[in-house]
């Protein structure tokens, strides 16, 4: 897979570390009521799509920046690649 | 038939005419007692224990494609107990058991190899867990043996002992582990089964569960509805994709492991090896080749192929301790998608819908589970409660803080 890199343009995707569905990025708030019921669900229940997912993607042997990947499960095709900072500002902003 | 060196020869005598295909292709029926999603091993081996254990009656095999089509077809063939952890470690020692009369209780031949299992190790520290870890399966029941360089070196001569990054220690033997045949399994359950008169209906995809007040009493399948007490699932890569039909989320990603066959050669490998510093794990089958495989591609997907980057990976995991095997040439290579759990152990349970089951998270590693799995699965749909060397594998586990984590990684699907 090639992964086209926001800044430095397509990359192959072996310079990458995967931790996998971008929904990790939206932290559960510790100090909610069922604090304890979020988490449990961030940490270890997944979506698991066939088809459409966001991910997580480290450019380890790269820049170090974080992207989300829009990617598809059961072709393999990259149909969007963000940087995750872009994001999570985009959505504290609009919270 | 029962197979036989006697039927053999009979038939061979007599033209041949009682040979008959080992299952039927029954039309489904509208209901059933029991019903099995996927005809894999762990599907099939299910319905045969249900029948042969717990006398059940009326049982359904539903497979969306042909028999053997998923993992249970696909996978590199090793079977062993060398886990560390209680939660694990009975329940592969009960598979092991099963292995070792499976032929005669099927009276089918699925090349059961107890040819050993050697996993090196390489420094001090990685002995020392491996110490810990045969004498872990000593009291569960199994065997291990510690080999030293020396050890190893009468075993398997040909390994790379002058590596100078990653130099042979020694190993640990499983001696009763090895590899079965695997295609074999799924006919050999399809057939036992069937004689049974267990229903197993192939090219019947489920697309949907029928939930009643909370309680699931059937499926939508590509040919029809199909209504019954208990709905078992066993879908193994395709357990997010299916359950999710459910609404259930499960602590599980759909990954793809590779295996990779070289062409035919001489008997050259005594048993299976695995290299303890890359991932990297290799056998000889019958027919000469090399099978050989590692590390998972490490992303989600349901595509059942993967890519280069890994095949480069295993290969050069290979040559590093092999060096010998450099210049034979592959000759296949295939993925097939596996659900990765989030602490790298199963799951078989009931789930919050009343009625359905689960059985899957059975990550890189459950051919060798196949007997225990359809074992264990069997009793909870027929006793409504765990196996007690299943007791462990609950989709609860995570929220109530205990997984059986055997590598301590944590909730990363790719590291396990
Ligand atoms: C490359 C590779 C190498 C492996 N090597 C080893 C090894 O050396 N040792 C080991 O112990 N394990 C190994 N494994 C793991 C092992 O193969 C699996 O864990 C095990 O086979 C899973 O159980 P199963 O046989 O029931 O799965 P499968 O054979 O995959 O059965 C699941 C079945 O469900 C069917 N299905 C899916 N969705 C539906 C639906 N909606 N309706 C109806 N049917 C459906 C599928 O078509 C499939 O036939 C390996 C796996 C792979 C991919």
């Amino acid at each position: 897979m090639i992964i086209n890199h926001p800044l430095l343009g397509p990359r192959d995707a072996s310079e990458f570390i995967y931790l996998g569905d971008a929904s990790l990025i939206d932290r559960p708030d510790w100090n909610s009521e069922n604090a304890a019921q979020q988490f449990y669900e961030y940490l270890y229940l997944r979506d698991n799509p066939a088809g459409t997912i966001r991910e997580l993607w480290f450019h380890e042997y790269g820049d170090r920046s974080w992207l989300v990947v829009t990617r598809n499960t059961l072709t393999h095709e990259i149909v969007n690649v963000e940087l995750a900072r872009d994001i999570d500002r985009e959505e504290k902003h609009s919270r | 038939m029962k197979y036989s060196g006697w039927n053999i020869l009979k038939q061979a005598l007599t033209g041949k005419k009682e040979w008959a295909p080992v299952w039927h292709k029954p039309e489904p029926k509208s209901h059933y007692e029991t019903i099995v999603i996927g005809g894999g091993g762990h599907g099939l081996a299910t319905a045969y224990y249900l029948t042969t254990e717990y006398g059940m009656k009326n049982i359904a095999v539903l497979e969306k494609s042909h028999l053997g089509s998923g993992n249970v077809g696909r996978n590199t063939t090793i079977i062993r107990s060398n886990y560390l952890l209680p939660g694990n470690e009975p329940f592969y020692e009960l598979s092991m058991k099963l292995w070792e009369n499976l032929e005669q209780t099927l009276n089918y031949n699925a090349m059961v190899s107890q040819r050993g299992v050697v996993n090196l190790f390489h420094s001090d520290a990685q002995r020392d867990s491996f110490v810990r870890r045969g004498n872990a399966m000593c009291i569960a029941g199994a065997d291990a043996v510690l080999l030293d360089e020396r050890g190893i070196r009468n075993l398997c001569p040909f390994l790379d002992y002058e590596n100078s990054r990653f130099p042979i220690k020694g190993g640990l033997l499983q001696p009763r582990g090895g590899t079965v045949r695997h295609d074999a399994v799924a006919w050999g359950y399809a057939r036992g089964s069937d004689s049974l008169g267990v229903d197993i209906i192939e090219n019947c995809e489920v697309t949907g569960f029928i939930i009643k007040e909370g309680r699931c009493v059937g499926v939508e399948t590509a040919r029809g509805n199909i209504s019954a007490n208990k709905i078992a699932v066993c879908v193994a890569g395709s357990s997010g994709r299916l359950m999710g039909k459910a609404g259930i989320r499960l602590p599980i990603e759909s990954h793809v492991l590779q295996a990779f066959v070289s062409e035919g050669l001489k008997p050259i490998l005594p048993n299976v090896i695995t290299f303890g510093a890359g991932h990297f794990y290799i056998s000889q089958s019958d027919k000469g080749g090399l099978v050989f495989g590692g590390d998972i591609d490490g992303y989600n997907t349901y595509a059942q192929r993967g890519n280069l980057p890994i095949v480069e990976d295993v290969c050069a995991a290979g040559v590093a301790i092999m060096p010998m095997i450099g210049r034979s040439r592959l000759l296949r290579m295939w993925g097939g998608l596996v659900d990765m759990s989030m602490d790298g152990s199963p799951f078989i349970d009931k789930t919050r819908i009343e009625g359905l089951y689960f059985n899957g998270g059975w990550c890189y590693g459950g051919f060798k589970a196949t007997p225990a799995s359809g074992f264990c699965y069997a009793h909870l749909l027929a006793k409504d409660e765990p196996h007690p060397v299943a007791a462990e594998f609950r989709l609860d586990r995570f929220k109530r803080g205990h997984m059986i984590d055997e590598k301590g990684a944590g909730a990363q699907p790719n590291l396990h």
